[in-house]
C-alpha cells in the first residue's frame, strides 16, 4: 500500500490523526476519532498487539494514551486533542492489522468528547504534515 | 542518512539487501536488515520453506597450531577434545567468575590435521573475544588470527534449507554438529550444519567477494530473505539465548540453564567458580496465558520472590506472547504462574519447558 494522506484529517506531529466531526456528538458536543499515520504503521511495521484505553478515560492533547506494538517493537499512540474517550475499536483486539491495512478506516482506534476546541488550531493540515515527513 | 550511518560496517550483501527492500538498521556497529517483507512472514517462510540470514556480521576467530585444544579447552567451557574432525560445539567464553563474555559456536576445521579451529563470535563482542583469546594465548603454543574479514556468513534455515542449498551446491552437505568444505555456487565455502532458529539447515561460510552469488542462487531456488527481526523471533521460539540479553557478565551458565555446555574437569576458566554454585535466579521460558506481549526489563512477580525479562516478543508461530525470563529457582518449574509487568500492566503468564515451540 502506498503512502496516503487524506485531505479532511488534521494531523499531530507525532504521526496522528483527528477526524472531526461536528454532527456526531449530541447536545452540542464535538467528537472526534484518532488513530495513526500511514506513516506511522509503516515504521511499526505489521501491527500485532493493541490494547484498547477504558472508556470514560481522558486524554490530553500530546499525551501518550495507548500502545501498539509489532512483532520487535513497541510505539506509543500521542492524543491529537484533549477529551474523554466515548468509544474504542474493539474489533482492533482481534484483528490489530486493520492498524495497518486501513490506517484510516477500519483501524480507527478510539472516538474523543473534545474538552477545548480552541486546539483544533494548533494541528497540522495536510500539506503542512506531508512538508514534516519530507 | 545520518553522518554515524556512514561509519557503520556493511556486509557484502548490502546491495542486494537494499534490492530486496530491506528496511536496514545499525547493530552492533554494522548496517543490518531487520526486515524485508515483515518479520511475521519471515519468520513463518522459515518455519515452512527456506530462508536466509545475511550474518556477516558476526565474527571469526581462527586458532591455530600444535596447542590449539589445549587452549581452546582452558578458554571454552565445552570439552574442546571431544569436538570431531569435522565437529561443530557450542561453549560459554567464561571469566574466571564464571561470568559469560560471549557464548560461541566452534569449529574443528576439515583440513588442518585436528589443529585449525575456526570460532564464530557475536559481533558485539568480537574484539573483546579476540583480545582475550589474544591474551591467553601467550602461554601456548598457538596462533590466534582474527578472521572476521575473511568471511560473509549466510545462515539457511527451514525444512527446505538443505534441499535448495543443495542443489547449488558441489557435494554433500554436512550432517548437523558437522562442518564439510564444499563449492556453493562455485564459491569454496565452509559449510555447517548448524543454526539458530531450531530448524535443519546450514550456515555457509563464505569469501566476502562471493557472497553476493551465493545469496542470488539461493534466491533463484526460492529462499526467501529473512532479517534479523525474524532470527529472533525464531531463536526465542527455539529457546536458544541471545547475548546481551540472556547472557551478560553478570550472569553466569548455570543460571543460564547452560550447565550441559560446561564440562568442569576440562579446567576451563571460570569452571572453579561454577563447581558447587547453587543458583538463586535460573533463566526460563515463559508465555502469556493472556493478551499482551513481554519485553525485555519487564519485572516478573513470582510465589518465590522477582525476577526480570531478558527476551520477549509475540511468537508467530503460536501466537502469544513468549520469552524468557531470570526467576528465583523454586519459581523455575514448568507450569509455576507468574505475573509480568508489562509497562504497568500485569500479565498472566506460566513458566514452560524449552523449547517453546518444537517444529
Amino acid at each position: 500500500m502506498a503512502a496516503d494522506y487524506p485531505e479532511d484529517l488534521k494531523y499531530h506531529p507525532e504521526h496522528d490523526w483527528a477526524r472531526i466531526d461536528t454532527h456526531a456528538g449530541t447536545g452540542g458536543d464535538v467528537v472526534a476519532v484518532f488513530g495513526v499515520t500511514w506513516y506511522a504503521q509503516d515504521a511499526l511495521g505489521e501491527v500485532v498487539f493493541y490494547d484498547p484505553p477504558a472508556v470514560g478515560s481522558t486524554v490530553s492533547k500530546d499525551g501518550a494514551y495507548a500502545e501498539v506494538e509489532s512483532v520487535k517493537a513497541v510505539s506509543d499512540v500521542f492524543a491529537p486533542l484533549s477529551g474523554e474517550i466515548v468509544e474504542v475499536n474493539e474489533a482492533l483486539s482481534d484483528s490489530p492489522e486493520k492498524i495497518n491495512d486501513d490506517p484510516y478506516g477500519d483501524g480507527w482506534l478510539v472516538k474523543v468528547k473534545l474538552s477545548d476546541l480552541s486546539e483544533i488550531d494548533q494541528l497540522l493540515d495536510v500539506a503542512a504534515y506531508r512538508d514534516l515527513l519530507s | 542518512m545520518s553522518s554515524a550511518a556512514e561509519t557503520l560496517h556493511r556486509t557484502p550483501l548490502h546491495d542486494r539487501h537494499e534490492a530486496a527492500g530491506a528496511r536496514l538498521v545499525p547493530f552492533a556497529g554494522w548496517e543490518m536488515p531487520v526486515q524485508y517483507e515483515g518479520v511475521r512472514q519471515e519468520h513463518m517462510a522459515v518455519r515452512e520453506a527456506a530462508g536466509v540470514f545475511d550474518v556477516s556480521h558476526m565474527g571469526e576467530i581462527e586458532t591455530r597450531g600444535p596447542d590449539a585444544e589445549a587452549f581452546l579447552q582452558r578458554l571454552l567451557s565445552n570439552d574442546v577434545t571431544k569436538l570431531a574432525a569435522d565437529g561443530a560445539q557450542y561453549s560459554l567464553l567464561c571469566r574466571e567468575d564464571g561470568g559469560v563474555i560471549d557464548d560461541l559456536f566452534t569449529y574443528r576445521l576439515p583440513d588442518g590435521d585436528g589443529t585449525r579451529f575456526l570460532t564464530v563470535t557475536n559481533a558485539s563482542n568480537h574484539e573483546r573475544d579476540f583480545a582475550w583469546f589474544a591474551e591467553h594465548a601467550e602461554d601456548f603454543d598457538v596462533e590466534v588470527v582474527d578472521a572476521i574479514d575473511r568471511y560473509a556468513m549466510l545462515a539457511v534455515q527451514g525444512p527446505d534449507a538443505r534441499a535448495a542449498v543443495a542443489r547449488i551446491a558441489a557435494g554433500e552437505l554436512p550432517a548437523r554438529m558437522r562442518t564439510v568444505t564444499l563449492a556453493v555456487a562455485g564459491a569454496d565455502c565452509l559449510v555447517c550444519g548448524t543454526g539458530y532458529t531450531g530448524e535443519d539447515g546450514v550456515e555457509i561460510l563464505a569469501p566476502p567477494a562471493r557472497a553476493g552469488e551465493i545469496w542470488d542462487a539461493l534466491r533463484a531456488e526460492g529462499v526467501v530473505p529473512a532479517g534479523l527481526g525474524a532470527r529472533d523471533t525464531l531463536r526465542l521460539e527455539a529457546c536458544f539465548h541471545l547475548y546481551g540479553n540472556d547472557l551478560s557478565l553478570d550472569r553466569n551458565p548455570i543460571e543460564a540453564g547452560l550447565a550441559w555446555a560446561c564440562k568442569l574437569d576440562t579446567g576451563f576458566i571460570g569452571a572453579a567458580a561454577l563447581r558447587n554454585f547453587e543458583p538463586a535466579q535460573l533463566l526460563v521460558p515463559f508465555a502469556f496465558t493472556g493478551p499482551g506481549i513481554p519485553r525485555q526489563g519487564n519485572p516478573v512477580e513470582t510465589a518465590h520472590g522477582d525476577g526480570v525479562v531478558t527476551s520477549g516478543s509475540l511468537s508467530p508461530c503460536l501466537d502469544i506472547g513468549i520469552g524468557m525470563a531470570y526467576l528465583p529457582a523454586d519459581a523455575a518449574t514448568p507450569g509455576t504462574p507468574i505475573e509480568v509487568d508489562v509497562r504497568g500492566k500485569r500479565r498472566a503468564a506460566a513458566v514452560r519447558s524449552k523449547p517453546l515451540y518444537k517444529p
